[in-house]
């Protein structure tokens, strides 16, 4: 049941970043608000699915990567939609939608199987600890995707060849606020992150903190981001430096998801 | 058919060199010109554009050839140029293809430079002048709204009107792009030249909050700095104000540069990385080339901003292909509603309008009267009946009888309105006439 929905949602985001890509070719308003109200309508069944999920595993479904990568594709899009509330950005649905679907695919490849909750999960610090965590990758994946953007645009205008992306990119000033915007709501969950993380980690195995490598690479990853907003509001670097900085937070972030997982041994490694 | 009545005769840039569009000059204004062409004989309706690149007359005759003869003597008449010259240099279109031509005209796609929107405004303020003389009826009246409605339709769903085509203007979009918003940014003219000074008043509609003006001699600087309410600088000075700007326009007739990659340097430490647009319209050029090698600077020369127009202008083409299939779409409904325009494709529409209202509430009512019989139920359907054909009766005489041809126009065009029988009709035609 839960994995027909699951299948159901996926497809929604597949027509959603399939409308979106059109757009962006055609850049037709209609065909703008029928991508908005298809992804809209797939965060609303993923959001149900999640729910139904909690029911049939009878605790939060956040301990599989199956499930945490579907949490993290949720988390975007609804950081997405909460973005489209407050500003308008050009296009940045053609670039967020085919992550959140790529995410989606990811997660309908690993098992879904529902397990039996892990002792050491059985905890009120998990539906907290893990969903502010993925809900921080969430909106670091849209500085990321923002990011991107930014680059190519820039590229656009510093090398005066105006191409297909120039005339649909938004303006870089625009661009510059969605990264700053989606970097500071990310790295503060990621902060209440590894705060939640270190008093549930003081109550399950005695000490707050014990440099077991996800801690490691989640602290690398924080450290970057920390980095990178000091030096913006101290010494103002923004723009191109910016979006650089958030591709590579990115990047350790993906590791600290995933790499950390598969690659090395810790006491955090029942995620996988 | 009043489709074959409607007639456009003129010249434009296409056809005629300026040699001969200048000969076909009215003195006085338009309104004069309309009086006048008011007066020939089986000219029902008229309208009279003049631009600098086009004259032309729309008319709507019943007695086509002579109007059309009389309408040619009119527009030639005062000039020196023989009959096959006029031939040569003026185009006449009758029917569909006048429709086609008005459509064209509006949406941009006869204009010099495609796209560009002024055309769109001039036709507005022509139609202004005839409404005043009362020249125009129902067919013109309908035509340029229609005209007016396609413009804009072209205009919102094609690209034509996107890039910029003017120097001026691409820099305004390319700043627009790089700042997003362009309120309270400040720009510094570098040299008093005529071409900084056209893209300083376009930065200025775009809200900028405040202008410097750098210049050799103090005096013009001052001058300037006035007309935008801004402040004057000398040359020397530039270095240390750059600080505060966003977009710096510089066309001094200097042979040397005036800035260099090593003066501006160590600046974007104290911009904190605020993005700098620099835009350099001067031979030889002003700005050293490296400036553009330095993060967040985005230097841009004469020769880059003219690229950029000619990569706007063949967009634009490629967008007029669109914009032609829009116009020809509509040019077929507008076929479409003067064939209708005649009294029996009408009276049928009414009949039908009738028959199927009629249909549909004896559905309903006998749907809900299932006890009454047969004959009881004739009763009902020949009353129903009966009722429509007496109301209807009065509006249909009035249609048929015989009347002049612009009073029948009238007529049937407020028929086809209070039946509503063009839904839908989405010009609004006040909104778009007015002003």
């Amino acid at each position: 049941m839960n994995d027909l929905l699951f299948l159901g949602t996926l497809s929604v985001y597949v027509l959603t970043t399939a409308a979106y890509l059109v757009y962006f070719i055609r850049q037709n308003k209609i065909l703008r608000d029928t991508a908005r109200a298809i992804l809209i309508t797939a965060g609303v069944i993923h959001t149900l699915c999640i729910i139904i999920r909690y029911f049939e595993a009878g605790h939060t479904p956040l301990t599989s990567m199956h499930e945490t990568v579907s949490f993290f594709a949720w988390s975007m899009t609804w950081g997405f939609l909460s973005f489209r509330w407050r500003y308008e950005v050009k296009n940045f649905g053609a670039f967020v939608s085919p992550v959140i679907t790529g995410l989606m695919v990811i997660a309908a490849l690993s098992p879904s199987e529902i397990r039996e909750l892990q002792p050491a999960l059985q905890s009120n610090w998990l539906p907290v600890h893990a969903s502010i965590a993925i809900m921080a990758n969430g909106f670091l994946a849209l500085s990321f995707c923002g990011g991107l953007m930014y680059l190519r645009q820039e590229r656009e205008i510093k090398y005066k060849h105006f191409g297909f992306f120039y005339s649909r990119l938004p303006s870089l000033e625009a661009l510059d606020n969605l990264n700053y915007h989606s970097v500071v709501i990310g790295f503060c969950l990621m902060t209440l992150g590894i705060i939640t993380g270190s008093i549930w980690a003081k109550q399950a195995w005695g000490a707050y903190w014990q440099w077991d490598p996800k801690e490691t690479w989640s602290l690398i990853t924080w450290l970057i981001y920390a980095a990178l907003l000091h030096q913006r509001l101290t010494v103002g670097w923004r723009r191109r430096r910016a979006a650089i900085m958030a591709i590579i937070g990115f990047a350790a972030a993906m590791f600290t998801l995933w790499g950390v997982s598969y690659l090395l041994e810790g006491v955090h490694s029942y995620v996988g | 058919m009043w489709v074959d009545a409607i007639m456009a005769m003129g010249v434009n840039h296409k056809t005629a060199p300026v040699e001969i569009r200048e000969q076909l000059t009215f003195s006085g204004d338009c309104q004069t010109t309309i009086r006048q062409l008011k007066e020939i004989p089986g000219c029902d309706e008229c309208y009279f554009l003049s631009t600098c690149n086009r004259v032309e007359i729309l008319f709507v005759s019943r007695e086509q050839e002579n109007t059309a003869r009389a309408v040619r003597q009119f527009l030639f008449g005062h000039t020196r140029l023989t009959d096959a010259e006029i031939d040569r240099h003026s185009y006449f279109y009758r029917g569909i293809p006048a429709i086609d031509h008005l459509f064209r005209v509006a949406a941009s796609l006869d204009s010099m430079i495609v796209g560009e929107p002024q055309i769109l405004g001039q036709l507005k303020q022509a139609y202004r002048d005839a409404t005043e003389e009362q020249s125009t009826g129902t067919i013109l009246n309908r035509l340029l709204h229609k005209a007016f409605s396609v413009a804009k339709r072209v205009r919102t769903e094609t690209n034509i009107g996107g890039g910029a085509a003017s120097i001026s203007f691409a820099a305004v979009q390319l700043a627009r792009k790089i700042f997003g918003e362009l309120k309270g940014k400040k720009v510094m003219l570098i040299g008093a030249g005529e071409m900084a000074e056209l893209a300083a008043e376009h930065l200025i509609t775009q809200g900028i909050d405040h202008v410097t003006v750098a210049n050799r001699t103090l005096e013009r600087a001052a001058t300037l700095a006035r007309t935008f309410n801004g402040s004057a600088i000398s040359l020397p000075e530039v270095v240390g104000r750059l600080e505060e700007v966003d977009i710096v326009i510089s066309s001094t007739g200097a042979t040397d540069l005036i800035l260099r990659r090593d003066d501006v340097k160590p600046l974007m430490r104290q911009r904190r990385n605020r993005p700098l647009f620099l835009i350099d319209i001067a031979v030889p050029r002003d700005l050293d080339p490296k400036l553009n090698d330095l993060e967040n600077i985005y230097l841009y020369d004469i020769d880059d901003l003219k690229n950029v127009v000619e990569v706007n202008k063949s967009e634009r083409t490629k967008e007029a292909a669109s914009a032609e299939r829009i116009v020809e779409e509509e040019v077929l409904k507008f076929g479409q509603w003067l064939e209708n325009m005649e009294v029996s494709p009408t009276i049928a529409a009414i009949r039908k309008k009738g028959e199927t209202i009629k249909a549909q509430e004896l559905a309903k009512t006998l749907a809900s009267l299932d006890h009454l019989s047969a004959k009881e139920k004739k009763a009902v359907e020949a009353l129903a009946a009966s009722i429509v054909n007496k109301m209807l009766h009065d509006p249909m005489l009035c249609l048929k009888a015989n009347c002049r041809p612009e009073e029948k126009r009238q007529k049937l065009d407020l028929t086809r309105k209070l039946f509503n029988l063009d839904p839908p009709s989405p010009p609004a035609p006040r909104d778009t006439a007015g002003r």
